[in-house]
């Protein structure tokens, strides 16, 4: 594999590229243009921008959890609000903006993967805005799992299709939706949901998500005068992460900490931590870390976030592991478990399973800093989807 | 170099190494080349099969979970080479398990074993600099794909960078049999040959006498595999050897004859 410079078009140290079948290639150049030329047409940042802050409800807050800080006893605790994003989570960053590129493309039909529901709702919901047909593939035991959002999907107008094959998960439905645009490439507009696949969809969705850290960082120095100690966010492909991460990376002093799926258990299959348990390899379009036997073929994966559930994660993940710039860790089903309760009972916030990783993080170790210590929290998504879960969960009763 | 083409058009076999098993898949190839397959497609069985269709994919899992690895497909080879020297032998892979084995050791391994060529169906020529570098220095040939949607600039890499024969997708698609052959797949080998004197198989979709010998109008080949493997699914371990045979000798039969080189 090519240690190439960084500097070539999707690559991330040695990580990204373009891993595809060749049918595909051509659609994946015609994005890249289309994409270089939106970012220089002003028109495309005036629309964008107006509807990230009419339609979607941008800037989130960033909101100081005084409870939660006086709880844990150590570092001034702040939460970034991404939750109260219309449609419930960060996707919609994502999805505003690729809608808007299909349209420059001239393409009429959306597909889309979706693991938690919460990227597949975010699709169905600017095809809807936008009068696009709409498919999402996501696999059976997520639909299971997560059947509200199939519920707004099917509501919003999209067909949804359940994935049988494999662990039936986000892969799979990745898989699924990869044998869709390849049949129908011509037409179709793939609105992939995270910072995976080929180039340019790592750099493109990243770009898409850049506001959550931008506004972090005007936000924090408005509150505090100064830069957080540490910014936590969880890691599935990493979207949600990446974005809160990227303004700071020039920062040297802010520690940026990824939280990976820990699952139940530290053996293949029964987790989803990538830098722990996993090996650079090429999957589903891209080079980075991902969780294989010794044989390379992929290995199942498990958490109890379907978000967080995927056996590869986002390049440039995997090259700010390597730099040392970015820390990785994992949290527990029962930590972030934990940690959902936690939250909504110090502060009325419930949040996404996905999101409670990463507060499952700040709750291990906030204790040990300094009241002077800052931490931010992406909460990247609300917890409504994952309420059949949490009763089950966390014993609630329904009578 | 035994990647030739006798027939008109050649014959390019796909097996799913190690569906239902590795001796059947043994029993199978020779078959297939006795039955006159000028080439073999040994496939490399992977979890995540994105760019095939629901026949494969099945296959695919089936031999994942028998436990068949890269290193038993080189194995493979290695026998066929020895019983069947004449045959072409080209290693037919997705990327991440010729990665984990070692693009070095991969390489030394086949050249070894007396492979032929390798196909890698998610590695475009943009990513093949290493690949590409470690093949040449183990005398393997590099077989690309080249799809409809390819632009010209585009075929004219991909035939500069294949050797033995390039492989023309007949559709925009997954692996998998189809009614009627596209216009798309004459249109493409047409451009294609602008770029090329090397041998033009074309794949995806072709399973019917009629299909293969209309590909035989404009093409040196045709590539055989969902056809071959739904095959194998069906007759079961015990005669799937025998009704390969047959399948591949019905397809010849409406071929037509005699052997006329392409070019």
């Amino acid at each position: 594999m090519a240690a190439s410079a960084t500097k070539i078009a999707g690559r991330f140290g040695p990580y990204g590229g373009r891993y595809v079948p060749e049918t595909l290639v051509a659609a994946l150049d015609e994005l890249e243009h289309a994409y270089a030329e939106a970012q220089a047409d002003p028109d495309f940042h005036l629309k964008l921008d107006s509807l990230l802050r009419d339609y979607a409800g941008r800037p989130t807050p960033l909101y100081f959890a005084s409870r939660l800080t006086e709880s844990l006893g150590g570092a001034k605790i702040y939460l970034k609000r991404e939750d109260l994003l219309h449609t419930g989570a960060h996707k919609i960053n994502n999805c505003l903006g690729q809608a808007l590129l299909a349209v420059r493309m001239g393409k009429k039909r959306i597909i889309a993967e979706t693991g938690a529901g919460q990227h597949g709702v975010a699709t169905a919901t600017v095809c809807a805005l936008f009068g696009l047909d709409c498919v999402v593939y996501m696999g059976e035991e997520d639909m299971a799992r997560q059947q509200l959002n199939v519920y707004r999907m099917r509501m919003l107008g999209a067909e949804v299709r359940g994935v049988s094959s494999g662990s039936r998960t986000l892969k799979d439905a990745i898989n699924e939706a990869m044998r869709d645009w390849v049949t129908n490439v011509r037409t179709t507009h793939y609105l992939l949901g995270s910072v995976l696949g080929a180039h340019p969809y790592p750099t493109m969705v990243r770009d898409f998500h850049r506001v959550i850290g931008r506004e972090a960082r005007e936000q924090i120095l408005e509150k505090e005068n100064r830069l957080p100690t540490a910014i936590i966010a969880c890691v599935g492909g990493g979207s949600n992460a990446i974005g809160a991460f990227y303004e700071f990376i020039p920062d040297k002093d802010v520690r940026l900490i990824g939280v990976e799926a820990g699952g139940r258990g530290s053996q293949l299959g029964e987790h989803a931590a990538r830098f722990s348990g996993g090996a650079p390899g090429v999957l589903q379009g891209t080079y980075s870390y991902v969780l294989q036997d010794e044989n390379g073929q992929i290995a199942l994966t498990h958490s109890v976030s379907a978000g967080l559930d995927y056996a590869s994660i986002g390049p440039e993940h995997a090259a700010l592991h390597d730099s040392g710039r970015a820390e990785y860790t994992s949290v527990t089903d029962a930590q972030a478990l934990d940690a959902t309760l936690r939250l909504a009972r110090t502060e009325g916030i419930i949040p996404a399973l996905e999101s409670a990783h990463a507060v499952a993080e700040c709750i291990r170790v906030a204790p040990a800093m300094n009241p002077r210590d800052i931490v931010i929290v992406n909460v990247s998504g609300r917890g409504d989807k994952d309420m059949g879960i949490l009763a089950r969960e966390l014993k609630l009763s329904g009578e | 170099m035994p990647i030739q083409f006798s027939g008109k058009p050649g014959l390019v076999a796909y097996l799913t190494v190690g569906d239902p098993d590795l001796q059947t898949t043994h029993n199978i190839a020779l078959a297939a080349i006795d039955a006159g397959a000028d080439v073999l497609e040994l496939g490399v069985p992977f979890s995540d099969p994105l760019a095939d269709g629901p026949v494969i994919q099945r296959a695919s899992e089936r031999a994942v979970k028998n436990g068949t690895r890269l290193h038993d497909v080189l194995g493979l080879a290695a026998d066929l080479r020895i019983q069947r020297p004449g045959a072409g032998l080209v290693i037919f892979s997705y990327y991440n398990p010729i990665l984990r084995f070692g693009l070095e050791n991969f390489c030394a391994a086949a050249e070894q074993a007396g492979v032929d060529g390798v196909l890698v169906t998610d590695l475009i020529v943009e990513e093949a600099g290493e690949y590409l570098q470690a093949l040449h220095r183990h005398r393997l040939a590099p077989v690309f794909l080249a799809a409809p949607t390819s632009p010209d600039e585009r075929l004219e890499k991909i035939a500069a960078a294949s050797q033995g024969f390039v492989y023309a997708i007949s559709r925009t698609g997954i692996t998998g049999a189809q009614k009627a052959l596209n216009a798309d797949a004459e249109q493409l080998v047409r451009r294609l040959r602008r770029f090329t004197n090397l041998p033009i198989a074309v794949g995806f979709g072709i399973s019917t006498p009629e299909q293969f010998a209309a590909v035989g109008e404009f093409a040196d080949a045709a590539v055989i595999g969902s056809a071959l493997v739904a095959t194998i699914e069906q007759a079961g371990p015990r005669h799937a050897a025998s009704s390969i045979a047959r399948l591949i000798e019905g397809l010849r039969g409406v071929a037509k004859e005699p052997a006329v080189p392409a070019r």
